[in-house]
């Protein structure tokens, strides 16, 4: 029991302290009927160190990662590089071991920190404000279709088909239960987008639009004509990034007007992880800010008057609205906000834009060589380092068949859509800067002979 | 550094003590001022180096961003050193004791960051075909079957992000088996006072209406006026267990009988399940749905904020609601059920709550912390963590209000209360004075049940030593504050920020910064 530091020495002596004969007094409220006796049984006791390293180990090897081979997956998920900083300094005890900053004289570490990464992620959405981060992007989103509810008093949100499948699967879920109406119909694989079949949706009774961008096939759209469309019929617009390091090359969501732009923070700092924890980033325009779900920290002084940083606007918050509370979100994604903010830090402006031009510059090449083989064929016109392959054959079975020559090949859209025959042929091809030009060559090659 | 100067900055002046007097720099040795990034850092300064693209070919559809993002860079050292310094300026379970109540401070063991960064587990995409990510469900799998067994429950769903967002889990499955059964209009959701503030907001957020249950003078449910309520309006109830008011239930399973009978259900908030894991299973009390904080029980460190994690158990009865995506192991071969289709035994599921699995990278590190434990090793660490609530508890008594202290011994957190403080003297000066003492305060002013609330949970990493010293520095400040001793109002005096200004932070809220004006530079 290495990590319990009493003795039983200790044990007995506070016992007497307390007054109780035994453990078992502390214990006298359990009903006797369901008191258990002794440790659960069918369960093992405690390992060493050594043998749990094993255990686990073992498990972690019957995983094929993503740097085993060549890898092009995406859909809201991406594989980057994560200098090796980053991950030492959320390592750092002070940081990882903390809690929630509810002592705020104590807490300016964290504090300070989230004042950054608030700052950092309004600048990269294009957004006045942005809070303290969010569960992950697909959570981000449902929360900014109810937090355009309550600003429109509207129960309407139109879904574009180009929004991440798991995202509309999570607002359905909950638009169930808050009595939402959800407008969504799936992508079709075209080079064009659905931004004009969106606005034609757009009425009185609209909420909002939810845009992804890039959308889940890659697609980049100007999203200026859907803005003035949906202001138009005072509804709002709501972007979804699910790749920030797209908008180190493209304008930002909110210089296109929007009203909420949401995203998945993972690609700056935070690594696959199998899906979480991840970080959802989370902007407004400033006269939304009240209605804004999640923590946030603001600057103020203390009583010296130095600066200093507090959780400030929490009476939106279910702990002190209770049923009033303008959301369910409870606890943010402090550490992965952490990464993001220092991942980004060491890119800055420089850095981000010559990561997003070398993310492009590499998918336009990969985009054209794999163009090339026989049965393939690209689906967009535009793109940023993801992009959608036609294969004319359905491509789940393909992938699982590159998978097995250890080309992990990207995302068959059999796997997001089931039971869509539309989409079954097509595959989502993500290049990032740790895609290599051999990784590109021996998917083509792969491709071509699974194709064949 | 002239940005110092433009932010206002102005060298510290402790109130009492330590060497008193500015320094040019602001800093003083070893305690060092930190400037923003926005203040340091350059447009063209990068810690990280990328090669250039060899082709120049544009396929953004003429969105090509022009104008300047206005994000500084650092290079690497600035950035180490920067961190660094901001990371010296938080309290952390690492650096001691952590009595927040109900938030579970306890010590979060390395081995579980070393699993968690194997790149079989760090380094593996979500969407990579099943065949290739056969050790991360079993990694699900396993902890899966770890959470059913010390709960006593029929199934686990392991997606919830957080404790918050399993309670709506639970909520959402007990709604959607309301409407199977033809019951949507049972519409109100009965809550103790003595449960978590959390759990009223997830009930109205859901669609139902939310009635309190009053808490009797000994800090546990009024089981009469419960009883009372229930008829065929009701949904449910959600009740903490232990409750807030670090008491066990005695009459859960009784309350739960009688919902049962009237046609509800029973959501359990877990978030406390760490005094009991391995003494009494939720489940043999009638329990219907229940969240997991894994890391208060399981120790995942939170980050200061999060990641949070927090899988829902649920009974026979609720399980066919349960939220896709699950694990299933069919053979020797694990599946990942997540289609929303073709799936028949499914078809009652409430649906997705997030895009992917979950939190994966906090179930490596709960199962290398459980597996750690053992079955032996949980029961001792929720009898240490009882046990050191009760020292803590006992040994205070006489100097501090506790109000429930003759309700029986607490489970793993002791109350106390603001009776007794001189006039014009509250739980806040109490707490910061515990920071001059080095240590992190308790949680203040919850639950709401009691007057000035401070709760106390020490848990089970904490030495007998350490919980002495906490306890004398607290009896110190107690007296303090029943004599009315003026410095307490001014604490903290040694930390790094004196008390700061929460109602200028909300009524003029600065969330972003912004380049300080010319003006404002001009007249410094």
């Amino acid at each position: 029991m290495r990590y319990l530091p009493l003795t039983q020495p200790d044990r007995a002596a506070m016992l007497a302290a307390i007054g109780a004969s035994s453990i078992d007094d502390l214990f006298v409220d359990v009903p006797e009927s369901v008191r258990l006796a002794g440790p659960i049984a069918g369960l093992p006791g405690h390992a060493s160190e050594l043998a749990v390293e094993r255990h686990m180990s073992a498990l972690a090897r019957r995983n094929m990662a993503a740097g085993d081979g060549p890898f092009f997956l995406g859909c809201g998920a991406y594989r980057h590089h994560v200098p090796a900083s980053v991950d030492h300094i959320i390592q750092r005890g002070e940081f990882l071991t903390a809690y929630t900053p509810y002592q705020p004289e104590i807490a300016q570490g964290t504090l300070q920190m989230l004042f950054e990464f608030q700052t950092q992620v309004a600048r990269l959405l294009g957004t006045d404000v942005a809070n303290a981060s969010m569960y992950d992007g697909s959570t981000a989103c449902w929360e900014a279709i109810g937090m355009a509810r309550r600003i429109t008093r509207r129960g309407k949100a139109i879904l574009s088909g180009g929004l991440h499948p798991h995202y509309v699967s999570v607002a359905r879920t909950m638009a169930k239960y808050t009595g939402d109406a959800l407008d969504v119909s799936p992508p079709v694989l075209t080079a064009e987008t659905d931004i004009d079949a969106l606005i034609a949706k757009i009425d009185g009774d609209t909420s909002c639009v939810v845009v992804q961008y890039p959308d889940i096939l890659g697609r980049i759209a100007d999203l200026r004509p859907l803005a003035d469309a949906c202001h138009a019929q005072k509804a709002l617009l709501v972007a979804v990034v699910t790749e920030p390091v797209a908008l180190g090359a493209i304008r930002s969501p909110g210089e296109m007007d929007a009203d909420i732009v949401v995203g998945e923070g993972q690609s700056l700092g935070v690594g696959l992880q199998f899906g979480g924890p991840y970080v959802g980033l989370f902007g407004c325009k400033d006269k939304y800010v009240r209605q804004m779900p999640g923590r946030l920290c603001g600057e103020t002084v203390d009583a010296d008057g130095r600066r200093g940083f507090v959780l400030t606007l929490s009476t939106r918050e279910q702990h002190i609205r209770r049923e009033k509370a303008t959301s369910n979100i409870c606890t943010n994604s402090g550490l992965c906000a952490l990464a993001f903010s220092i991942h980004m830090t060491l890119l800055g402006e420089a850095g981000l834009r010559a990561l997003a031009a070398a993310n492009h510059a590499g998918a336009v090449v990969a985009a054209e060589r794999l163009a090339k083989v026989p049965g393939v064929r690209l689906v967009n016109d535009t793109f940023f380092n993801e992009f959608t392959l036609d294969l004319r054959k359905e491509a789940r079975p393909i992938v699982r068949a590159l998978a097995e020559k250890g080309v992990l090949a990207g995302v068959s859209l059999g796997r997001l859509y089931p039971g869509v025959e539309s989409l079954a042929n097509g595959l989502v091809v993500a290049v990032t800067e740790t895609t290599t030009p051999e990784d590109v060559e021996t998917l083509a090659n792969a491709l071509e002979e699974v194709l064949a | 550094m002239t940005a110092i100067n433009q932010s206002g900055w102005r060298p510290t002046t402790p109130a009492q003590g330590g060497n008193a007097g500015p320094t040019f720099t602001g800093n003083k040795a070893l305690m060092l001022e930190e400037p923003l990034i926005f203040e340091i850092g350059g447009s063209e300064t990068t810690g990280v180096e990328i090669a250039p693209p060899a082709t120049a070919t544009s396929r953004l559809g003429g969105l090509a961003r022009s104008a300047p993002i206005g994000l500084p860079g650092l290079s690497e050292p600035e950035t180490v050193r920067h961190y660094t310094r901001l990371s010296r300026q938080n309290y952390a379970i690492d650096l001691g004791l952590f009595p927040l109540g109900s938030c579970t401070m306890k010590h979060n063991p390395r081995l579980n960051e070393k699993m968690a960064r194997l790149p079989g587990f760090a380094d593996v995409h979500p969407l990579q075909p099943i065949d290739t990510v056969q050790g991360a469900l079993e990694v699900i799998q396993q902890l899966a079957h770890w959470l059913v067994t010390l709960t006593g429950m029929h199934s686990v769903a392991m997606s919830p992000k957080a404790g918050a967002h399993g309670e709506l889990c639970g909520i959402l499955a007990i709604k959607a088996a309301l409407e199977k059964r033809g019951e949507g209009h049972r519409k109100v959701i009965l809550v103790p006072e003595s449960a978590h503030g959390t759990n009223p907001a997830t009930a109205a957020f859901a669609g139902f209406s939310v009635e309190n249950i009053p808490a009797t003078e000994e800090g546990r449910v009024d089981t009469a006026a419960l009883k009372a309520r229930l008829g065929p309006d009701v949904a449910g109830v959600m009740i903490t267990n232990p409750n807030t008011c670090g008491l066990f239930e005695r009459d859960l399973k009784t309350i739960s009988e009688a919902v049962h009978a009237a046609g509800g259900y029973v959501y359990c908030d877990g978030a406390n399940f760490n005094a009991i894991v391995g003494r009494v299973r939720p489940g043999d009390l009638g329990v219907d749905a229940m969240h997991i904080n894994l890391h208060k029980t399981f120790s995942t460190p939170h980050g200061g904020g999060g990641p949070g994690s927090g899988p829902v158990v649920f009974s026979e009865r609720l399980t066919p609601f349960a939220p896709l995506p699950f694990v299933e192991k069919q053979g020797d071969h694990f599946v990942l059920v997540e289609e929303e289709t073709a799936q028949d035994h499914h078809a009652d599921s409430f649906g997705r709550m997030t895009a992917f699995h979950g939190q994966m990278g906090m179930f490596t590190r709960a199962l290398t912390y459980i597996l750690s434990h053992g079955a032996d090793g949980l029961r001792q660490v929720a009898e240490d963590a009882v046990l050191n609530a009760n020292y803590v508890l006992r040994s205070l008594e006489d100097v501090l209000d506790a109000p429930f202290a003759a309700s029986g011994p607490c489970m793993h957190e002791a109350i106390f209360s603001d009776k007794g403080f001189a006039e014009g003297f509250s739980t806040i000066d109490v707490a910061k004075a515990l920071i001059d003492e080095g240590f992190h305060p308790m949680t203040m002013y919850f639950p709401l049940v009691v007057h000035g609330a401070m709760l106390v949970e020490p848990t089970e990493t904490e030495s007998k030593a350490t919980l002495d010293q906490f306890i004398g520095a607290l009896r110190s400040v107690a007296e303090r504050a029943r004599a009315g001793d003026e410095t307490l109002r001014t604490a903290p005096h040694f930390a790094p920020r004196n008390r700061l200004d929460e109602t200028l932070a909300a009524r003029k809220p600065k969330l972003v910064w912004q380049e300080p004006e010319p003006a404002a530079v001009a007249a410094e």
